[in-house]
This record gives structure tokens, C-alpha cells and sequence, in this order.
């Protein structure tokens, strides 16, 4: 690992929601220039710690620490956490009616604009400055003047969301499930939209189940989750490993039994 | 729309949280809530045929208003308060409200700058500039203060276009067979309890004519004021457009805080003769009463639009935020072939306000169309309801109306209600209605937020934008207030 302060540095952290402890002590170390993966069932609390880290309130971090550049995140709202430079892709991104997607996209950029200091951008620059990253995602324009993510397909709101992040320039990114319910076409658009963000300032954690995001993006670290930890971390090659042999060998490994883990 | 779905019960923990998030957001402080330190002149409370006559004599009126007073009177002396609405308050002693006050100064004034500064400077605070360096742009304004018209702008320039546009006093002093002819046209004086009372009492409001194939040229718009705690106030509304005459019309209205309710009962009529076209704005501000439900206006009001000729068109667009108690149905009867009725409202309730609103779309000719959009926000532990009629008459051959309410709530305490009413008697009309209800959600929220965009701003965009098929229906600088007005309902720190 880089001899720099991580980026992102998660220690012993434990959520619950409710009385329900999902999260059992997770422990992770991202640099920048990295691109981590971490896999597990469902149910394992990958997406509750993608949701934890990025502060959603049905959640209650109950022990532990989430440090962004040394600095402990866990007391702020989700939208100071996202002004500082963390982004979460969501696994199912929500409709919102009424609320024009250009529109949205305007406010969220210049919220995190004016929190590092830049100026904010009137309608006009904004149209010229969106307009360079559409093509990253090689969305048609008209989805900009939709409402927010209502009736795209899942592909459109993947897109949307690799929109949202090239926007936003965070140096996190945690993208959950990207690759779920995408086809091929969108899988590679996604993957690509991604691996050309990923740069030596900002690190990516990629969540998911499969193996197939990975062979488009290749991790430098994959970790495997499960019953609320990060039980195992390698390289590029666990990730094949875990798709040849499947989760239950990581658990017998651990002395856990498999299938205990509760849905998230 | 699309109806958002609703939480699942096993996620009901987490709408607390944003329950909890929201009522620290509505803790909202109300802007217009000065009281004006003016001189007042006022009768003594109460009601009676002595009351009717003696505001008639403050007015110098002519007999058949005198007649049509009294007339109203003596029905209402018999109605009974209607009691089928969704909301509940306590009785009204109609005995103890001042049904009439003026701030004390000379008649009416030439000129704007005989008007009493202190009254300019309360509509400057009220963000309506009436002196002429400051006038808002393009808008002619009439403002009514408690009981009596104060000024009109722009009336010369109005003129010139033959656009008559003064307070209903003037009118009935210098136009008194327009008012004879159509005043009480569209709205019989019995009509309804708090008609007849608006009727027998009404002290003031607005006259609009536009003659034969006039567009009017400007907006034209009055805000009314209620300043004192005692006075109820009851004014009248009436518009004319001719043969082919066009004109938007925008009305505004707020209240001082006071720990009593006020009585708000008025009365709006429109007349749309052929090919003519009148669009009616409100925006609604009066005082709602504190968060424990103290104080606030009871706003009954009769709106009542005719479309008589044909190919006539008549669109009400409402923004209601304030009052206690709102009980008012903008209502379209489509008598003349081909014309056109619309209903675009917002509706938003905080804390504990009552709103019980809708319209009534009258299919009276053949091919009549009417829409009714109707946009129902409920915060803290309020109560709102939608209540419409869609009635289709024997001659209504061909006839359309597509109706859509939706509902939106936020917090786990607030109250929403849809009652549509459809009466057909002609088989070849066509009535359609869809409705739906949706929560603010947490995920929604989240969404929002995990982009950078503060919970405020966030509820704001997502109100704002469940309104956006009824604000994009208002007159553009409306729009944007419409959109403040909903933030600063909403939002603890504005204002």
C-alpha cells in the first residue's frame, strides 16, 4: 500500500438498524489511486456499509469509526458527507416526479462546488460543463430534461448515476451493485464510464456479487464480506476464486457456518 | 403522475425520522404577521338590518344595491352554516365581528400621493410597491386594506385601452349599470350561508371590465390586507370580459398575527361572454394560526365563474398556504358551446390547519371541456381535503373532463381526503378521474441528500416539484413566489 494517509479508513465499524446489528466490525483501508472491490452474498451488509459510510438515516453506527481523510464522518448529514467528496451509486436509484433531472444535477454539482471553493455555475456554463461528461455515459440528451430517474430503465439510471458521479468528482466513490440489471451494451458503457474517472487522486470501491464488473474493471484489492464483516481480502484473483468455488469455502475458512446471514 | 408507492409498515420507524426532520423544519416564522398602527374607524359589532343599511350609507349607494343587500340578508337570516365540510371549528358568533373598518382618511384619494404613507409603507412591506417610481412592472394593482380599496395603479393607462379597473366602490359610483347587470349574476345572493353574508355586507373589492376584443395589457391584480382582529372581511369580486376580451388576473392576500380568528367570507364572480378568456390567480397567505392551531382566518369563500359564451374559456389557479380553516371551490359553469373550464390548485397544510377545497366543473353546452388538477400537501397533524363535482347536463353532448388530485404527505401525522363527485345525465360526455398518494419518503430524501443537496432544499425540491403541473399554469414572477411561499412554509430557516 501507498506510503500516503488512505483516503478512507473504516475501523471496527458496527450499524444496526432498529435492535438488528448488520454490521459486525468492518474494517477497511482505501488510498487514492485505488480501486477496491468488495463481494459477498446478499445479504451479507455490503449495501449497508455502502449506505452507513454515506450516512442514510435508518442507520445507527453503534461502535467504531469512519475516518475521510483523517476525519470522522460518522456525526455528519449525508449532504456534508457528499459536499467533502463522497459519492455513493445506488443499487436502486429512486424516482423522484416533478424534479427535473438537469435541474437536480445543476444543484448537486454546485453544492459540491462552492464546498471546494469553486464558483457556482449559472445555467448556461452548467449546460456546456454537463454536456462534456454525457458523452462519457453516452446518454441522449433528452434524459436530462426528464424527471429525475422516473421511468428510465435500469440501464438509463446506472448511467445516470456514473453521470452524477462524473459531475460530482468525488474521491470516494462507492458504486453499489452497478452491474446489477444491466445488460452487456450498458455494462460495458458503465464499466468504462468508471475506469476512465478512476484516476490517481480518488479511489473507487466497487460492490457486487459477480464477477463480470471486475473483468471490465480490474480491482487491486477484492474483499469478501460476510455476516457484517470483511472477512478475506487479495487480489484481482480471489475475485475468480470466489466465482469458481462460491462464498461457502470463505466461511468454513472463517469456522462460520454458511447461510446464517440475515437480509438486509 | 406517477403515484409514488407507499412505505412499506415495516420501514414505519424510519418515516419518525423523517417525521422529526420535518417538524423542525416547519417551525416556520410568518413575514406578514405586522399589525399596521393606522387610525381606524369601525362600527360597533354585530349584525343586523341596520348594520346592512348603514354600510350601504358609508358607501353612498344607489337603491338596488341597498335592495340586493337587504335581500341577502333576509335569506341568510334564515340559512343555516353548512356543516358537510372536513373541518371543524367552533361556532362563529356572527354578532361579535366589526363588519366594517377603514383606515380613517379623507374619501377616496386623487392621487397616490394623498394616500396615507403609512399605508404605502405596509404594502411595501407586503412586498406590493404602489407608488409610482416603484410599481411592480407590468402589473396594475388594486389594494384593498381591511375594508376599503386604497389605490389603484396604472388606472389612466388602462383606460386608454378601455380596461376598466377600480375598486367595487368606484364602480358602483361611476359604472352602476355594469354592477346592476352583473353583480350577483354568476353567484345568486343565496346561493350558499356564507354568500348571502358576503352579500348583505360586502364593503369592497375589485371591478374588472374588458370590453369587445380588448387583451388587456397589463396583469392585473389586488391584494388584500386584513389589518385589524376584530374586523371580518368580506369583499366582492367581479370580472367582465366581453366578446372576445382576454385578461389574468392575480390576487394575493396575508394577515397579521393575531391569537383570535378572523372571518374571511368572500365572493368572486367572472363572466366570459364568446371567445373570451379569463385566467384567475391566487396565491393564498393569510395567517394559518400558531402550531398549536391558535388564532389564524376562517376563509369561506364563493368563486364562481361563468363561461357564457361560447368558446369561452375560464381557468382558476389557486396556491392556498395560509388560513385555519379554508373552505372554497373555484367552480366553472360551462354554459356557451366549446367553452373551456380549468382548475390548477396547491393545496398545503402545516400544523393544525383545515383545508377543505376543490371546484365544481357545470357542463351546461355541448363539447364543453374542463381539467381539474388538484395538488394536496399535508405537513404536522393538518387535515386536507379535495372536494369536487363533475356534473354532465343533458345538453352536454360530447362533453370531456379529466380530473387528477394527488396527495402527498409528510410526517406520519398529517391527513389527506379525496371526494369526487361525478353526476352525469348525458351519455355521450366523458369524465375522467385519477387520483394518487404519495409520501415524502425517506429514501427520496436520502437520494437527494447523498448529493450534496441539504434536507431542506431537498423537501423544497420535491414539494416544488409535485406542484410543478399547477405552478407552470400561474403567471411566471407567481410562479416563483408560489415556490418561495412553499420553501417558507416548509423551512425553518428562511425568512
Amino acid at each position: 500500500m501507498s506510503d500516503r494517509p488512505p483516503l478512507l479508513e473504516i475501523r471496527g465499524l458496527r450499524a444496526a438498524v432498529g435492535d438488528l446489528e448488520i454490521l459486525r466490525g468492518v474494517d477497511l483501508c482505501v488510498h487514492a489511486g485505488e480501486i477496491h472491490a468488495v463481494m459477498g452474498r446478499n445479504g451479507s451488509g455490503k449495501s449497508t456499509l455502502s449506505k452507513v459510510i454515506a450516512g442514510h438515516p435508518s442507520y445507527r453506527v453503534t461502535a467504531g469509526q469512519i475516518l475521510y481523510r483523517g476525519q470522522d464522518v460518522a456525526d455528519l448529514a449525508p449532504e456534508e458527507r457528499a459536499r467533502a467528496g463522497l459519492f455513493l451509486g445506488f443499487q436502486y436509484p429512486v424516482e423522484i416526479p416533478g424534479v427535473s433531472n438537469r435541474e437536480f444535477l445543476r444543484v448537486a454539482t454546485n453544492a459540491r462546488r462552492l464546498a471546494r471553493g469553486e464558483e457556482e455555475l449559472d445555467t448556461f456554463s452548467f449546460d456546456d460543463h454537463l454536456e462534456q461528461r454525457l458523452a462519457l455515459v453516452k446518454m441522449d440528451p433528452s434524459f436530462l430534461d426528464r424527471s429525475l430517474n422516473e421511468g428510465f430503465s435500469g440501464g438509463e439510471k446506472k448511467r445516470n448515476e456514473i453521470l452524477q458521479m462524473a459531475l460530482l468528482e468525488p474521491a470516494v466513490a462507492i458504486l453499489d451493485e452497478t452491474d446489477s440489471g444491466l445488460d452487456i451494451d450498458a455494462l460495458r458503457i458503465v464499466a468504462e464510464g468508471v475506469r476512465q474517472l478512476a484516476g490517481p487522486d480518488n479511489a473507487t470501491v466497487l460492490i457486487t456479487h459477480y464477477q463480470r464488473l471486475l473483468e471490465a474493471i480490474t480491482p487491486q484489492y477484492v474483499h469478501v464480506m460476510a455476516h457484517g464483516r470483511l472477512l478475506r481480502t487479495g487480489g484481482p484473483e480471489l475475485a475468480l476464486e470466489l466465482e469458481r468455488r462460491g462464498y461457502d469455502w470463505v466461511d468454513a475458512e472463517a469456522g462460520l457456518g454458511s447461510r446464517e446471514d440475515v437480509a438486509v | 403522475m406517477t403515484a409514488l408507492p407507499l412505505r412499506d409498515p415495516s420501514s414505519a420507524g424510519t418515516d419518525a425520522a423523517v417525521s422529526a426532520g420535518v417538524d423542525a423544519l416547519v417551525a416556520q416564522p410568518y413575514r406578514y404577521g405586522f399589525v399596521t398602527d393606522i387610525e381606524t374607524e369601525k362600527i360597533a359589532k354585530g349584525l343586523s338590518e341596520d348594520v346592512v343599511r348603514l354600510i350601504s350609507a358609508k358607501k353612498n349607494e344607489p337603491a338596488f344595491l341597498l335592495d340586493f343587500r337587504l335581500r341577502a340578508f333576509r335569506l341568510w337570516q334564515r340559512m343555516a352554516e353548512p356543516d358537510w365540510a372536513a373541518v371543524s371549528y367552533p361556532p362563529i358568533d356572527y354578532q361579535d365581528i366589526v363588519y366594517w373598518a377603514a383606515p380613517r382618511q379623507q374619501a377616496r384619494k386623487a392621487s397616490l400621493d394623498e394616500v396615507d404613507p403609512v399605508l404605502l409603507e405596509t404594502f411595501d412591506k407586503l412586498g406590493i410597491p404602489l407608488t409610482e417610481q416603484k410599481r411592480l412592472a407590468n402589473v396594475a394593482v388594486d389594494a384593498v386594506f381591511d375594508s376599503v380599496s386604497i389605490a389603484t395603479t396604472y388606472r389612466e393607462k388602462l383606460a386608454e385601452h378601455g380596461v376598466i379597473f377600480c375598486s367595487f366602490g368606484e364602480a358602483v359610483a361611476e359604472h352602476p349599470d355594469l354592477i346592476e347587470r352583473w353583480l350577483g349574476s354568476v353567484v345568486p345572493i343565496a346561493d350558499n350561508y356564507f354568500a348571502a353574508l358576503n352579500s348583505a355586507v360586502f364593503s369592497d373589492g375589485s371591478f374588472v371590465y374588458i370590453p369587445k376584443g380588448v387583451t388587456c395589457p397589463m396583469d392585473l391584480s389586488t391584494y388584500f390586507r386584513i389589518n385589524s382582529g376584530d374586523t371580518g372581511q368580506f369583499e366582492r369580486t367581479l370580472i367582465v370580459a366581453e366578446e372576445g376580451a382576454s385578461v389574468t388576473y392575480l390576487e394575493g392576500c396575508t394577515a397579521p398575527m393575531f391569537d383570535t380568528n378572523q372571518l374571511h367570507a368572500a365572493v368572486v364572480e367572472l363572466v366570459a361572454l364568446d371567445d373570451a378568456s379569463i385566467r384567475y390567480s391566487t396565491v393564498q397567505n393569510w395567517y394559518a394560526g400558531d402550531e398549536n392551531g391558535k388564532g389564524g382566518i376562517y376563509n369561506f369563500v364563493t368563486k364562481r365563474g361563468l363561461c357564457k359564451g361560447a368558446r369561452s374559456h375560464i381557468s382558476w389557479t389557486q396556491v392556498e398556504t395560509g388560513s385555519a380553516i379554508t373552505w372554497k371551490y373555484p367552480s366553472c359553469v360551462l354554459v356557451g358551446e366549446d367553452s373551456v373550464g380549468e382548475f390548477y390548485s396547491v393545496a398545503l397544510t402545516n400544523n393544525r390547519q383545515q383545508a377543505d377545497t376543490g371546484t365544481k366543473m357545470v357542463h351546461v353546452g355541448p363539447r364543453t371541456r374542463s381539467t381539474i388538477v388538484s395538488k394536496g400537501i399535508s405537513a404536522g397533524q393538518s387535515s386536507n381535503s379535495y372536494r369536487g363535482l363533475v356534473q354532465m347536463g343533458p345538453r352536454a353532448v360530447g362533453a370531456r373532463n379529466y380530473s387528477q388530485c394527488d396527495s402527498m404527505l409528510i410526517g406520519d401525522q398529517a391527513a389527506a381526503n379525496t371526494y369526487p363527485t361525478i353526476r352525469s345525465q348525458q351519455p355521450e360526455a366523458t369524465v375522467e378521474h385519477e387520483a394518487s398518494t404519495c409520501r415524502l419518503s425517506e429514501d427520496q430524501l436520502f437520494y437527494l441528500q447523498s448529493r450534496g443537496i441539504a434536507f431542506e432544499e431537498a423537501v423544497s425540491m420535491m414539494v416544488s416539484g409535485f406542484c410543478r403541473d399547477v405552478f407552470s399554469q400561474l403567471p411566471l414572477e407567481f410562479a416563483a413566489e408560489a415556490d418561495k411561499l412553499l420553501a417558507l412554509k416548509l423551512e425553518g430557516s428562511v425568512g
